[in-house]
């Protein structure tokens, strides 16, 4: 192909064209001259400005959190082998997809007023001074949503490091630290602007867990700001202003990222990756332990809680339930068109932002790479209205509603796509790019012979996450949804509405085990293993 | 081929007959819900109108009315279903609803019903829900709640967000009037959290995160009878408790309007309201049979509320005056 941007360029293209039509088909009502006294009246309001503040300094603390405490335990789980950590890394995947509601009761029930810890301190006889609710609260659920997903992004960073490297470092006698710092780090500093991006932006626009656990309306954030004007006042004007406010800050926070992304060639590797070849002490295998057993106290507990809470009585007639049933293949029929049209479209983008990136132009690279992440910070409801207001002149919106909320979808996941891939796809550019031309490989035979066979595994990743996501989503289902179009987590939240809290928790634990078993599927239908150390796993072929 | 062809058309005739007949109702996704009165109103209307009547769903009051707002003159909905009273005025001023012409007398409400474009068709009061098990002293009044009880712990929901947020909003106004600032603040030393909406506080509760959550006096009904459990009660308050009055109206754009106007008939008719104490759980609006359990509730002393322009006119500054007291 001559020019192998263009489809990169055209889906940017569309995605930039969509962000606006809908932002803006929330001001068409709006007369000229009241834009401009509506943005100084929300300017000069102290509320607006709490919320601004609130919203950092919250998805700030969040993120120095779960990407500082991610990297250690990325670091430990990189060269530690144990029973069950292919599991681990998969359950790592759920903690984002869980509906937001489902995962907070999972907190609250390990750590709440009544929770695990509180009573079994109270045996003791000890009573906590201070309880969950507040800023604690929002913390421990963010780390709880984040710090697993950084976690996976900077393990699939460090074992991509070639066996060579390792093998050096042995031979070298480096230790421990001069090697994190040789080696590893620069690894991990390439992931770490993306990984710190895409947790803060998840962060700074995390609504219902946050108020949920806040305590009270001190914890507001700028999308609740959102939600209140568009749903409860009905003034799209300021919703959409507001919307724009939050993308500037977090496009602002984005570029100065970006900045910071070190894009050096890593050398590559053409073939093993494994990491056996470290200097081993005791002080070493009791840091990795730590860390190890502090992400799996963090992680599993609630999900534990999760599963618990699932296993009653409601469990046989939740699954004879028909619309149960009819829920789960909606569900599955949007994950599965979502993430595929996610992942080909995150494909295309970075085949697009990586050619840029090697010819040093990171300024396009860097904001073809934004315009797809742009989603992230474009709250739901905004976008379903938009498309509302778009479509409803044209067309009787609810015919269409599996595919717009498929096209929503695929767009929302198409972040974690970005991220998930864009630095596996630049390596294999990177070591790959010059052979290819000699070979005079290029577009679809390029990708089928040399992408796909370096990159299947974090493909394979992404498109589970995009499945996943797409099918836990709620915000753009609601406002397209009806009662022949339900997904399972409006099915849920029907039954909480209705007092079911136990059949509720039945789906519940039916979404948790069919996140955890689309990653494995999708792991044995690409016939992938997550990459270990042990000898006998090691892949011969690359 | 043409027997296919033949058999396609056959079809979307058969098709355009059942869309002309069928009746659109918009309402919110737990009233449809199996669970629901949705399911059984829908086989008793459909076996008199000989018509099909189909529920779209939505997450709540709110949103029915913004999505009407959304489709404006071409909207699809016939009746829209699930509003509350607070909501009154603002969903007339979209004129996009007709007059209704039911004859309200066979109401039973406690307030009189004159409302010439919404019908009722059940209500509630709001109400502090507790288990009696771990408290044995409830407060007996919202005064005693706010200002004395430094013992207890209570979830709310947030009036920003939520109908019985809202509901809390103006139960303090209406006891508290120009000192609500300072009851909310008081109220907020014993508040554990605020949440978006019913379900997440209702479950928390359920869960033991606090002594008290806000929900409707008729919610222990439902664990009486659907669970057989006694022991989750509401409190009485001295002032009386705030009602709520959930609301029906026709589309003036509809294009059954006379099955729409036989579905607003049907509304405070005894097949409507007998699936509402146990279907909603909720009152019914015209005299009906309820279940024993029902006459254990609290009834309130006195019905509070506000007149819906009232509420249009003052809900933002309230809501303002709620999260100023307790957010600086």
């Amino acid at each position: 192909m001559k020019f192998p941007q263009v489809p990169g360029l055209i889906i940017a293209g569309i995605i930039l064209f969509f962000v606006t039509a809908a932002l803006s088909a929330l001001f068409v009502p709006t007369p000229d001259g009241q834009l401009s006294t509506l943005v100084a009246q929300l300017w000069a309001d102290p509320y607006y400005r709490h919320i601004t503040y609130f919203s950092f300094y919250q998805a700030f603390l969040s993120t120095v959190i779960s990407v500082g405490l991610a990297i250690p335990i990325a670091h430990a789980l990189s060269r530690r082998n144990f029973w069950g950590k292919e599991f681990l890394l998969r359950i790592f995947a759920t903690t984002l997809v869980l509906p937001v509601l489902v995962a907070v009761f999972g907190l609250l029930a390990i750590y709440g007023n009544s929770g695990l810890v509180v009573q079994a301190l109270a045996v003791v006889g000890i009573k906590l001074p201070y309880s969950i609710y507040g800023l604690p609260g929002i913390l421990l659920a963010h780390v709880f949503f984040n710090l697993p997903f950084a976690t996976r992004l900077f393990y699939q960073s460090l074992t991509a490091i070639p066996s060579e490297q390792h093998k050096l470092c042995g031979h070298l006698g480096l230790n421990q630290w001069t090697k994190f710092k040789l080696i590893e780090w620069p690894r991990l500093q390439q992931q770490l602007p993306h990984v710190a991006g895409l947790v803060f932006m998840l962060c700074f626009t995390s609504f219902a867990s946050v108020m949920a656990l806040g305590g009270g309306p001190k914890s507001t954030t700028i999308e609740l700001a959102i939600y209140q004007a568009i749903k409860f006042d009905f003034e799209l004007q300021v919703g959409a202003l507001l919307a724009l406010w939050q993308m500037f800050i977090c496009a602002m926070l984005a570029t100065l990222l970006q900045k910071r992304a070190a894009s050096d060639n890593v050398s590559a590797t053409y073939g093993q990756t494994v990491n056996c070849y470290f200097i081993d002490s005791r002080l070493a295998k009791i840091w990795d332990l730590g860390w190890i057993s502090a992400v799996i106290l963090l992680v599993l507990p609630p999900l534990v809680m999760v599963i618990m809470a699932g296993v009653n009585p409601h469990l046989p007639q939740v699954l004879s339930d028909p619309n149960f049933w009819l829920a789960f293949k909606i569900s599955f029929k949007v994950g599965c068109f979502s993430a595929l049209i996610a992942v080909i479209a995150g494909i295309f983008i970075l085949w697009c932002s990586r050619i840029w990136r090697l010819a040093g132009q990171h300024f396009y690279a860097d904001k073809i790479e934004l315009i797809a992440m742009i989603i992230l910070v474009t709250p739901g409801l905004v976008i379903s209205t938009g498309l509302f207001l778009l479509l409803r002149d044209l067309t009787n919106v609810f015919d269409y509603a599996l595919y717009i909320v498929i096209f929503v979808n695929a767009l929302m996941a198409l972040p974690f796509v970005i991220k998930g891939l864009a630095q596996p796809m630049l390596q294999c550019a990177q070591k790959y790019d010059r052979l290819c031309a000699s070979l005079g490989l290029s577009g679809w035979s390029r990708f089928r012979l040399v992408e796909w066979q370096l990159l299947k595994q974090p493909i394979g990743h992404v498109l589970a996450i995009s499945f996943v996501l797409s099918m836990g989503d709620l915000s753009a289902v609601a406002l397209f949804g009806s009662q022949d179009f339900k997904t399972l987590p409006l099915y849920l939240f029907e039954l909480l509405g209705s007092y079911q809290m136990e059949a509720a928790a039945v789906v519940a634990l039916l979404l948790l085990l069919l996140s955890v078993g689309v990653f494995i599927l999708t792991e044995k239908l690409l016939h992938l293993k997550p990459r270990t150390m042990a000898p006998s796993k090691r892949e011969s072929h690359a | 081929m043409k027997k296919q062809i033949a058999l396609l058309t056959f079809s979307s005739l058969l098709s355009t007959v059942v869309t002309a007949n069928t009746l659109n109702v918009y309402t919110y996704g737990s009233f449809a819900s199996d669970w629901g009165p949705g399911p059984k109103i829908e086989k008793t209307f459909e076996a008199q109108c000989k018509c099909d009547l189909k529920f779209v769903t939505l997450d709540d009051g709110v949103s029915i009315l913004n999505r009407l707002r959304l489709e404006g003159e071409n909207s699809q909905a016939d009746i829209i279903l699930g509003l509350d009273d607070s909501l009154i005025t603002t969903a007339k001023k979209t004129g996009l609803l007709a007059e209704h012409q039911v004859d309200l007398s066979v109401l039973t409400l406690p307030t009189k019903w004159q409302d010439n474009v919404f019908v009722p068709f059940d209500y509630g009061y709001f109400a502090f829900i507790y288990n009696n098990e771990k408290l044995k002293n409830p407060p007996t009044s919202l005064k005693e709640l706010v200002e004395q009880r430094d013992d207890l712990t209570i979830i709310y929901q947030d009036p920003r967000t939520s109908t019985p947020g809202l509901g809390l909003m103006l139960w303090m106004k209406s006891v508290y009037g120009e000192q609500s600032g300072k009851a909310w603040q008081q109220l907020a030393k014993k508040t554990v959290t605020v949440t978006k909406g019913w379900s997440e506080a209702y479950n928390m509760f359920l869960k033991q995160e606090a002594d008290m959550v806000l929900s409707y006096t008729t919610s222990p009904a439902y664990h009486m009878i659907a669970e057989g459990k006694n022991n989750y009660q509401a409190a009485k308050f001295s002032e009386g408790h705030y009602m709520q009055v959930e609301v029906a109206a026709m589309v003036k754009s509809s294009k059954n309007k006379a099955l729409a106007r036989q579905f607003m008939d049907f509304i405070v008719s005894d097949g409507f309201q007998r699936e509402i104490a146990t279907g909603n759980w909720m009152y019914p609006v015209i005299n009906t049979k309820l279940p024993s359990e029902f006459n254990q509730l609290v009834q309130p002393v006195q019905s509070l509320a506000f007149d819906s322009d009232k509420v249009a006119n003052q809900r933002k500054k309230w809501t303002r005056e709620w999260s100023g007291a307790l957010a600086f």
